[in-house]
């Protein structure tokens, strides 16, 4: 009885949260017919703000991948004086709220900012948007192959060491496939903020339709603009990527724990 | 012989150090230099302007604001989130894995659709008839979507983990599931609450996405303070903004260590 | 004391308790001993309600028990990983059960005291399970238990996650313990030598059935199967008869109905001597001497003995014929 009651207000809780609002968003999408939405988001301004997207996420998630993966090396078969500070730090993207993120690129690569000098045009441009993408999304997959890589241990990597690998052979043959299913899902989690970025990038782009509007400033913009069919257009779209992601992340999960 | 002691450590130390040293060349220029150009900002004019950028009437307000709903948003979490994990954990019923998996939900969503969302169902045009947008309740709902993973994900390993036999202990000992539940299970799972708690407020705290569409932002009533920064970014007072984004970081920080303190406490 | 009647118990269509029906009796410290997957953990869990029968009774203290839930039948058990509360003190370990009876402070502070005493973990009060040895835990878990002051004792498997030593101290501490106390207690266990140092009573289980119950030397002397014999002490076969060891009688002459056999191996065990033999046709067979016997046949690897049968009256199984003489 008391078991019931649990499950029902768990489920009610989570129903009001998360499953009714989507529900709604998809149904006012397809209010109005397939074909509207369609129209919508294959606008001009609409595919420019898709391929904008994935180039951007594109960019910024394999950089992160091997910075993720050489953070997660340093710091679980380090050792070196501020190991915990390094640790610390690697969740700061984590807890920064984006506007500050904005700011603080603006303050560093805008015209009056630190590199300003160097005649860089990086804010209210594609390397702006970039970066603060980078930034919202670095800790990600160091933080999933962190916990893998302590887990399998170093001696794997010890006896491939005394077979005659040297370093590279060794990371290439032994600590990437031992890593995989790690790695991968931190690119996962990765790809899906870089996608779903918002805050930093509204401070540093322009907002410049088909140049500098990604998937999520389009659907902002549409909004201000009243065009509330075509914000959610954008919105659909950008949910059936999160959902793909949860898909993938779901798999991955499972192929996780059958490997162990 | 021992191979491993015919393995000299500087064999592995090259890659080591490399790895650090890259990584940590990375960190500085995407995110230290940055953040730091935002302090140095923010005491560019001296201490004195900083404090009254800070302090004026509207960032105060905020500020109290974000902290306030932050706060209760945290605790429903810690309540909530708890609730969750031990249906997932402890109960079996159909589709109990898919409802798992989306936990994960607002992980996966960009914080504007998840604003949109929240509107389409609370705002105006609801379906239900409920109109709470432009209010706080709006901005407590988007940042209860926002940070629902956080108690539960941190929750869930712990439950799993936790001897079936202290309870079964209890349960000999003559204590009910209620008394168990309060003395044996909860306190096992304290730790892993408080830090999901602080994970959760600390995200709060900084949301912006969800909530820019959300509160009508009229200043001195519905305005968080990741908005308020937003808009001085936009009137060009960088100099407030700036202030107001130390203040944020600093909580932030002190959030990051105190989880670290709880799970030094915890070991 | 407790009558388990006509118990069925199927986990998932394994069938781990297959009509059994046992009588503890009161006072008794009665050990369910088998192999592992003989039922014998499930048995114990059913009679402390933390099972429910398919089928059958329980009875704790001439009282209908089946249907009661642990929380309500009085019943101490100890766990063979402790259980311990890892995030309260010894203290409040052992004043668990009385704290939620809501007990007066003193008097729980006393007996905590007393209990802690009388498993020697006096002083540890204030100390947390971790910061404990498996032997100190266990010995928190049996205070704990018998904070209650329980009608029944259960304790299952409690030494199994010991080291060998900590388990041989605490088998004889327990039968001490038993001795001053005196609560009925069951005990279950899968090594037979444990089993036989510290019950009054034994119920040998095998496959979810009960193949014997009665008193150690009962059983080892009478088996009733030789499942029972093979389980409960070491055995020999002897042209398909199942013998003890040690009932083998080696001389170095021929006698009456004795056969040649050659030595293959000698293995001193301290007082007792394992003597591999083969015998003309090929059998290997084991028997046992103590030192002194050896001793005063030289017995040495390729020499020549003469083996007889045990005497009429010694452990055999009904299922076989008696021990005839050796063609």
């Amino acid at each position: 009885m008391a078991r019931l009651t649990l499950r029902f207000v768990a489920l009610a809780y989570l129903g009001v949260l998360l499953v009714v609002p989507v529900g709604v968003v998809f149904y006012r999408t397809f209010e109005h017919g397939l074909g509207s939405v369609y129209d919508s988001i294959t606008t001009p301004a609409a595919k420019g703000a898709f391929w904008l997207t994935v180039e951007v996420a594109a960019i910024a998630v394999p950089l992160n991948a091997v910075f993720g993966v050489l953070a997660a090396i340093a710091l679980v078969r380090g050792r070196f004086p501020g190991k915990r500070l390094f640790d610390a730090l690697l969740d700061l993207p984590f807890a920064v709220s984006p506007v500050v993120v904005g700011l603080a690129l603006l303050l560093v690569w805008g015209v009056d900012g630190w590199f300003g000098g160097l005649g860089l045009q990086v804010i209210f441009s594609l390397p702006g948007i970039v970066l603060a993408t980078i930034f919202v999304s670095l800790p990600f997959v160091a933080r999933e192959v962190a916990p893998v890589l302590r887990e399998i241990g170093d001696e794997q990597e010890q006896a491939a060491a005394t077979l005659g690998a040297n370093g590279w052979q060794t990371f290439r043959r032994v600590t990437l496939p031992a890593i995989r299913w790690g790695l991968v899902y931190g690119v996962v989690l990765a790809t899906a903020r870089a996608i779903g970025e918002f805050g930093a990038v509204s401070v540093v782009s322009g907002k410049i339709s088909g140049e500098t509007e990604t998937l999520t400033l389009l659907v902002e913009k549409r909004f201000q603009n009243f065009d509330l069919a075509g914000a959610y257009a954008a919105s659909a779209l950008l949910a059936v990527i999160a959902l793909a992601t949860l898909i993938a992340m779901t798999v991955l999960n499972k192929r996780r724990e059958d490997t162990t | 012989m021992s191979v491993a002691v015919a393995l000299r450590p500087s064999r592995r130390a090259p890659s080591g150090a490399l790895a650090l040293g890259l990584s940590t060349l990375w960190l500085s220029l995407i995110v230290l230099i940055p953040l730091a150009a935002v302090v140095a900002r923010s005491v560019d004019g001296g201490m004195g302007d900083f404090w009254a950028s800070a302090t004026t009437k509207q960032a105060l307000d905020a500020l109290q604001f974000t902290l306030i709903v932050s706060l209760v948003v945290a605790a429903i979490n810690a309540a909530f989130g708890t609730l969750v994990a031990w249906v997932l954990v402890r109960d079996r019923f159909r589709g109990r894995g898919f409802v798992n998996a989306l936990i994960d939900l607002p992980f996966a969503l960009p914080t504007i659709v998840a604003g949109l969302t929240l509107l389409a169902l609370y705002g105006p045009r609801s379906p239900i008839g409920v109109d709470v947008a432009f209010t706080k309740v709006a901005v407590a709902m988007a940042l209860l979507f926002v940070t629902l993973p956080f108690v539960i994900r941190s929750v869930q390993p712990v439950l799993i983990e936790l001897d079936r036999e202290m309870e079964e202990a209890a349960a000999s000992l003559g204590a009910g599931p209620l008394t168990t539940f309060r003395r044996i299970i909860l306190p096992n799972l304290v730790p892993a609450i408080l830090s999901g708690a602080a994970l959760a407020f600390s995200r709060a705290v900084g949301e912006f996405g969800s909530i820019i569409l959300l509160s009508g932002n009229i200043p001195f009533d519905t305005q968080v303070s990741s908005v308020y920064a937003f808009k001085q970014i936009e009137s060009d007072n960088i100099d407030g903004a700036a202030a107001v984004s130390v203040v944020l970081l600093v909580v932030a920080l002190a959030v990051l260590l105190g989880i670290r303190g709880l799970e030094r406490w915890r070991a | 004391m407790i009558k388990v009647n006509s118990v069925t118990k199927r986990f998932n269509g394994f069938v781990a308790l297959d009509d059994v029906s046992i009588d503890v009796p009161d006072g008794s410290l009665t050990a369910l001993l088998g192999p592992s997957g003989s039922g014998k953990s499930t048995l114990l869990r059913v009679i402390a309600g933390l099972e429910r029968p398919d089928a059958g009774s329980v009875e704790v203290g001439g009282e209908e028990a089946t249907h009661l839930p642990a929380q309500k039948r009085d019943v101490g058990f100890v766990f063979q990983h402790y259980a311990a509360f890892k995030h309260m003190t010894v203290r409040d370990n052992v004043a668990f059960g009385l704290a939620i009876r809501k007990r007066p402070k003193d008097q729980i502070r006393r007996k905590v005291d007393e209990l802690l005493e009388l498993v020697g973990l006096a002083g540890f009060h204030s100390r947390y399970p971790a910061q404990l040895s498996g032997g100190q835990r266990q010995r928190m878990a049996l205070a704990r238990a018998l904070a209650i002051e329980p009608r029944v004792l259960l304790l299952d498997e409690p030494f199994g996650a010991l080291d060998a030593n900590v388990r041989a101290d605490l088998r004889a501490w327990l039968r001490r313990l038993h001795d001053e106390v005196h609560v009925t207690t069951v005990l279950v266990t899968h090594d037979q030598e444990e089993a036989m140092e510290v019950a009054s009573n034994l119920v040998v289980l095998r496959d979810g059935r009960v193949e014997q119950a009665g008193a150690p030397r009962d059983i080892y002397e009478h088996p009733s199967n030789d499942f029972v014999m093979g389980f409960i002490g070491p055995v020999s076969s002897l042209d398909g008869r199942l013998v003890r060891p040690h009932d083998l009688v080696l001389r170095d002459e021929p006698g009456e109905g004795a056969e040649e056999a050659m030595v293959e191996r000698v293995v001193h065990l301290g007082f007792e001597v394992r003597v591999e033999l083969v015998r003309s046709g090929g059998e290997h067979v084991v028997a046992q001497l103590t030192r002194t016997e050896a001793d005063e046949l030289e017995l040495r690897e390729g020499s020549i003995v003469w083996l007889r049968p045990p005497v009429s009256g010694a452990p055999r199984t009904p299922d076989r014929p008696p021990a005839a003489p050796l063609s």
